[in-house]
């Protein structure tokens, strides 16, 4: 009897079988043949097993420049980065990722029911940007004090919420990028891509449009992430390993290699473990995502999808360019101010920079030509290197980790719910019940 | 068995969604016997599939892994049977 009651303690204690369980689940109920029920669960959760295999390696990159950047500059170096804090929080003697395969599955049905009967008609199909949200409520709410079924179905309401709520901040400004009301923006830096709409609309007037320019395209290289991170870490690390000196390096480090080696070879190793946990995401979302999309193309036919950033790439792509290297000039101006007055210190990461700076200047060529563009990937860059302070508070221990989450929705979310929470854990529960009732009461109103 | 590889930079979001669509568009063509998956640049080599689909601003990018087409946008379903089309009867 004892083994029957830890077999199942063992099961919903493991994130991994938890999610091979929901996705069985779900491809049981689709009635998919016995051949993709095997595939898909296998695979969802192989894909977990991958995911915390990446954090391995990219955490003890993460300490070790955590560690040359405190004796380097007397501060604490954080390098925002999504997927490093996910895999983090998902591997930490995983009572996070438990809540966090719960509160996704909540979030998605709270999302589709949001859909059905309130004005917020939209899907979010970015299933990546679920998952990390879910895991970011699942720690918010665990440090809160939130466990159990309470912590799920609030966790899953206000992962509902977000699903709806942040596509249609964005609308405004998204139906003037892509000329047709049809698509949402689905990316959760939502908030910086609608200050970026702002700013263009102000500074903007009569500035021609980015694309009316010849502009080199030799930068979508950097569109390659594992590029990208790789560079960016490596000028990084290169630059702290001098600073904190070889003597630091060989003698209180205890590493016998030459210190350039040892920073070269520790910056490809985050980036390696970046690769593995985009792989292992990869394998989580693949079965889900198109379940979602089934689901809520049947409830909710009218929906618009809200869909990744780089949808609305084509729609300007030297505003793309432009957009990167501005915000990535922000955030280095960012740092350097943190770096004067404070003992933490955003470092620019070099996805968020490429991916919200590029979608928040086609944003603002929208609505404010180049002028618009500059001014508004600029704004994105210097809001995304200070708002994570905001955010590391409310993580708890995850918070002392030398990454955390880059993109402003993110923030916005965990900020909010995390002093929502400070007032008590019955207080939030009953602030996202009632959001989440208000636009359903509404909709179903005006229908009758 | 041919095989067409939807591409975008972080090989998650937008490849994915692109993804889902050709297989749609292949559904309502009536070619079920073509392999279709999505992944990111730099996962990309040379013959990894007959036919690569990614987005128009990186399109240039990925020319030299093999036969590439580019879209300008993702979800349209026109566009990515024009290009299916010319991918099968070609």
């Amino acid at each position: 009897m004892s083994s029957v009651i830890q077999f199942i303690s063992n099961l919903f204690g493991s994130p991994a079988l938890l999610l091979g369980l929901i996705v069985l689940i779900g491809l049981l109920l689709q009635a998919k043949p016995a051949s993709e029920v095997v595939r898909g669960t296998l695979k969802a959760i192989l894909g977990f097993v991958i995911l915390g295999a990446g954090a391995g390696v990219l955490i003890g990159a993460l300490e070790h420049f955590g560690t040359l950047f405190q004796e380097a500059f007397n501060a604490q170096g954080i390098v925002p980065n999504n997927e490093a804090i996910v895999a983090k929080a998902l591997d930490s003697s995983g009572e996070f990722a438990s809540a966090t395969a719960f509160i996704m599955v909540i979030g998605m049905a709270c999302n589709i029911i949001l859909a059905r009967f309130s004005r917020f008609k939209y899907v979010f199909l970015t299933g990546h940007h679920t998952l990390f949200m879910a895991a970011l409520i699942s720690v918010v709410t665990g440090v809160a004090g939130l466990t159990g079924l309470l912590q799920y179905v609030v966790g899953g309401m206000a992962l509902g919420l977000t699903m709806v709520l942040f596509p249609a901040l964005g609308q405004k400004y998204m139906s003037k990028v892509t000329g047709s009301d049809d698509l949402a923006i689905g990316h959760f830096s939502t908030t910086t891509y609608w200050l970026s709409g702002f700013v263009g609309k102000l500074v903007g007037k009569n500035s021609k449009s980015t694309e009316e320019m010849n502009f080199p395209k030799g930068l979508s290289f950097l569109r390659d992430s594992s590029v990208a991170v790789s560079l960016t870490m490596l000028l990084m690390f290169l630059v702290v390993t001098i600073v904190a000196g070889p003597q630091f390096v060989s003698e209180t480090m205890g590493i016998g290699d030459n210190y350039i080696i040892f920073a070269f070879m520790q910056s490809l190793t985050f980036a390696a473990g970046v690769y593995i946990v985009l792989q292992g995401v990869r394998m989580v979302i693949s079965e889900i995502v198109p379940a979602f999309k089934g689901w809520s193309d049947k409830i909710v036919p009218d929906a618009k999808p809200a869909l990744d950033c780089p949808v609305v790439f084509p729609y300007a792509p030297n505003a793309v360019v432009i957009g990167f290297l501005v915000s990535f000039v922000g955030g280095i101006i960012g740092m350097l101010i943190l770096a004067a007055v404070g003992d933490i210190v955003i470092l620019p990461g070099v996805i968020p920079h490429f991916f919200l700076g590029a979608t928040a200047a086609v944003f603002g060529n929208a609505t404010g030509g180049r002028r618009g563009a500059v001014i508004g990937a600029f704004v994105n860059g210097i809001a995304i290197s200070f708002l994570p302070l905001l955010l590391l508070p409310v993580l708890g221990n995850l918070g002392l980790e030398n990454t955390t989450f880059g993109d402003a929705d993110f923030v916005v979310v965990g900020a909010v719910i995390g002093v929502i929470a400070a007032w008590g854990k019955w207080v939030i529960a009953a602030v996202v019940a009632v959001l989440f009732a208000l636009p359903i009461v509404e909709g179903v109103l005006r229908k009758a | 068995m041919k095989k067409i590889v939807c591409i975008c930079g972080n090989g998650l979001g937008s490849s994915f969604l692109l993804e889902m669509n050709v297989k749609a568009v292949l559904k309502d063509l009536n070619r079920t016997d073509i392999e279709v998956e999505h992944s990111d640049m730099g996962s990309a080599y040379k013959g990894m599939a007959n036919l690569i689909i990614c987005a128009n601003d990186l399109k240039d990018n990925l020319t030299r892994f093999g036969n590439t087409a580019g879209l300008n946008n993702i979800m349209s379903k026109s566009e990515i049977k024009t290009i299916l089309e010319d991918f099968l009867n070609g």
